[in-house]
């Protein structure tokens, strides 16, 4: 393993040991970490991360959404343009969204969504050149989880602390669920939708995720605790 | 001119904050009349701090310049304001010329700083109707989470009070600019610290929170910013939004702004206390300092306190004032365009308000405009019979 893994690292230096093509020879760089000309050079600052066999990317904390192709994601309708919306998912540019990318939309057969509605969506176009583009069904035409959201609250954080949500060691959306059943759509653009039984379930499961970013497992489970307790006192 | 961007909010989380703020509560587990948690730091430099409050965080950086005064006042130095709203803070943000935003901002500093007084121009003066101070006062707003005005406002007035700008001695027609190491530089003229307060009103002016997010803006009817000193002296009030407020709820708005303007003075106070004396006993300081200690976690939200119990626990908010002032709403006048007289006086509406039927506002009329009416039966259980009885005053 590398020497620089779980250490900070800045833009500009470069990976020297990365670089040796005999050490990695299937070397695969992820976000923050780039090569220029025969170096491997990191491009953001954060903390750099390793997986075997030979992964490699940089943790950031990062609050703007660039997108990604098929990242599921959470959007808002801003306007319906003939047969596409335009849905706002927090990147630069808005993403459309056509009418027929719906399970059982057909031209006849219109989705009922409206100004303002929530989308939780797949990204199908995702590169610098061309405005992205989601859907709200696979490739078999099902929608599997997606589409228009309703009820509930939707709250914005940063990315690092979405992708450590989703992550399958993250212990914290599964712990809050066995004390207040809740639903949840995390999309991979800082955004959070969450719908519990009661009002103050939700507040609490909002807070102890915003709070939770830079907690150890040890640490969310105490809070985890302590939202329980106060609970039921 | 660019005005700023429109935030995107959904109708799930207008509904989830209006339903919440229904409910006596808020999003991020405060009370209604709580404030964020305010931190002040300062910079190496004097006159540079910057104020964060709860996620917004802005950075207010004083100079200052020899000018030539202005002609209608020779003896008065200047106070410039800038603000920037870098498209960093938020995407809402665009770079270029000065939003309307932007605008608002300055000129609500002037209002308050300025134009009430708190720093002495007079004493910016150096030579009568040629040299004077200008201070310049440049506000970066680093990130935006709501409410800039009461974060920018008191980056400002804190800024203010820690600049010191260069000694001059005057001798002849000499003027001589002393650097620090020559003579120790002099702390501006600061008469007193108005603190800025935002209210915001939602739901027709209902229900009425301090200190609101970026989010509860979004769903705001409108706001209202008091700015205050520790005298109790009021020095802005300025409004926003499409609503109308009763006088009792700016009273009683006046009367909070009271609290939270020591609670906020007193912060004030106690940070530019600390800095002096880190800076008097020879300790380091500055941005650097602070951000040493607290690691890659710098920006780690702070854990805030969150009651989920399910009992509701109600601040004294405007209940009992709801009540009052929704049937004073419907007593509302409309005199002309863009006039409107509440109570008594001016044209009648009884006839209009007897045909919506509204009996307990209109039972409360009648006591009011007793003189009004010639006679008055005292049975007078119906409705219709009221109206053929009353005569209106006019």
């Amino acid at each position: 393993m590398a020497a620089h893994v779980n250490e900070v690292v800045l833009p500009g230096d470069i990976l020297q040991e990365l670089s040796d093509s005999e050490q990695y020879p299937k070397l695969r760089l992820g976000p923050g970490l780039r090569i220029d000309v025969d170096n491997v050079v990191v491009c953001k600052c954060g903390i750099l991360r390793f997986r075997e066999p030979s992964v490699f990317w940089v943790d950031t904390h990062q609050k703007r959404y660039v997108p990604v192709k098929g990242e599921n994601i959470l959007g808002i309708v801003i306007s319906k343009a003939g047969d596409v919306f335009k849905v706002d998912i927090g990147s630069s540019e808005m993403a459309t969204l056509s009418y027929l990318a719906f399970e059982g939309a057909t031209k006849r057969n219109r989705p009922n969504v409206q100004i303002g509605d929530l989308i939780y969506g797949k990204l199908l176009v995702a590169n610098k050149d061309m405005e992205p583009e989601i859907v709200c069904i696979d490739s078999t035409g099902r929608s599997s989880g997606l589409g228009v959201i309703s009820g509930g609250f939707m709250f914005k954080c940063s990315l690092g602390l979405v992708r450590k949500i989703v992550s399958p060691d993250c212990q914290l959306m599964k712990l809050l669920g066995k004390h207040m059943p809740y639903e949840t759509a995390v999309g991979l653009n800082g955004r959070i939708w969450i719908k519990a039984k009661t009002l103050s379930h939700t507040i609490a499961i909002s807070n102890a995720v915003c709070c939770a970013e830079y907690m150890s497992k040890k640490q969310t489970e105490v809070m985890v605790k302590q939202i329980v307790s106060s609970q039921w006192t | 001119m660019c005005t700023m961007k429109k935030a995107a909010i959904s109708n799930a989380e207008k509904d989830f904050i209006l339903t919440c703020i229904k409910n006596r509560r808020r999003v991020d587990g405060r009370q209604a009349y709580d404030f964020r948690n305010a931190k002040i730091s300062f910079g190496q430099d004097l006159g540079h701090c910057e104020v964060q409050l709860g996620d917004t965080r802005v950075l207010c950086q004083v100079s200052c310049e020899i000018i030539e005064p202005r002609q209608n006042r020779p003896t008065e130095g200047g106070l410039y304001f800038n603000v920037e709203l870098s498209p960093m803070a938020s995407p809402l943000f665009e770079p270029g010329r000065q939003s309307e935003f932007g605008i608002e901002i300055i000129r609500f500093l002037e209002k308050t700083v300025r134009d009430s007084r708190a720093i002495d121009t007079e004493s910016l003066c150096i030579v009568a109707g040629e040299k004077v101070w200008e201070i310049r006062i440049d506000i970066h707003v680093l990130n935006h989470d709501g409410n800039i005005m009461d974060c920018v406002t008191m980056a400002a007035v804190t800024a203010l009070s820690h600049f010191r700008r260069p000694d001059v001695s005057v001798v002849g027609e000499d003027v001589q600019v002393h650097s620090a190491a020559d003579r120790d530089p002099v702390s501006l003229s600061v008469h007193h610290l108005p603190v800025s307060v935002t209210f915001a009103y939602f739901d027709e002016g209902k229900y009425l929170l301090v200190d609101p997010t970026e989010r509860e803006e979004c769903v705001m009817d409108g706001s209202m910013i008091l700015s205050m000193n520790i005298h109790r002296e009021l020095c802005t009030a300025h409004m926003s939004g499409d609503m109308l407020l009763v006088k009792d709820q700016i009273i009683r708005c006046t009367q909070t702004a009271i609290v939270k303007v020591s609670e906020l003075t007193d912060l004030i106070k106690k940070a530019l206390e600390n800095d002096r004396k880190a800076r008097a006993s020879g300790n380091k300081c500055g941005f650097a300092e602070t951000q040493r200690q607290q690691k890659v976690t710098y920006l780690k939200r702070d854990v805030t306190e969150v009651d989920v119990s399910d009992k509701v626990e109600i601040p004294e908010i405007t209940l009992d004032e709801t009540e009052d002032s929704k049937d004073q709403a419907e007593s509302l006048v409309v005199l002309g365009k863009g006039t409107v007289q509440v109570g008594e006086g001016g044209h009648n509406t009884w006839l209009v308000d007897d045909v919506q039927g509204v009996k307990p506002v209109q039972q409360k009329r009648k006591k009011k405009k007793k003189h009004a009416a010639k006679k008055v039966k005292d049975a007078g259980s119906s409705e219709e019979e009221e109206t053929v009885i009353l005569v209106p005053d006019s």
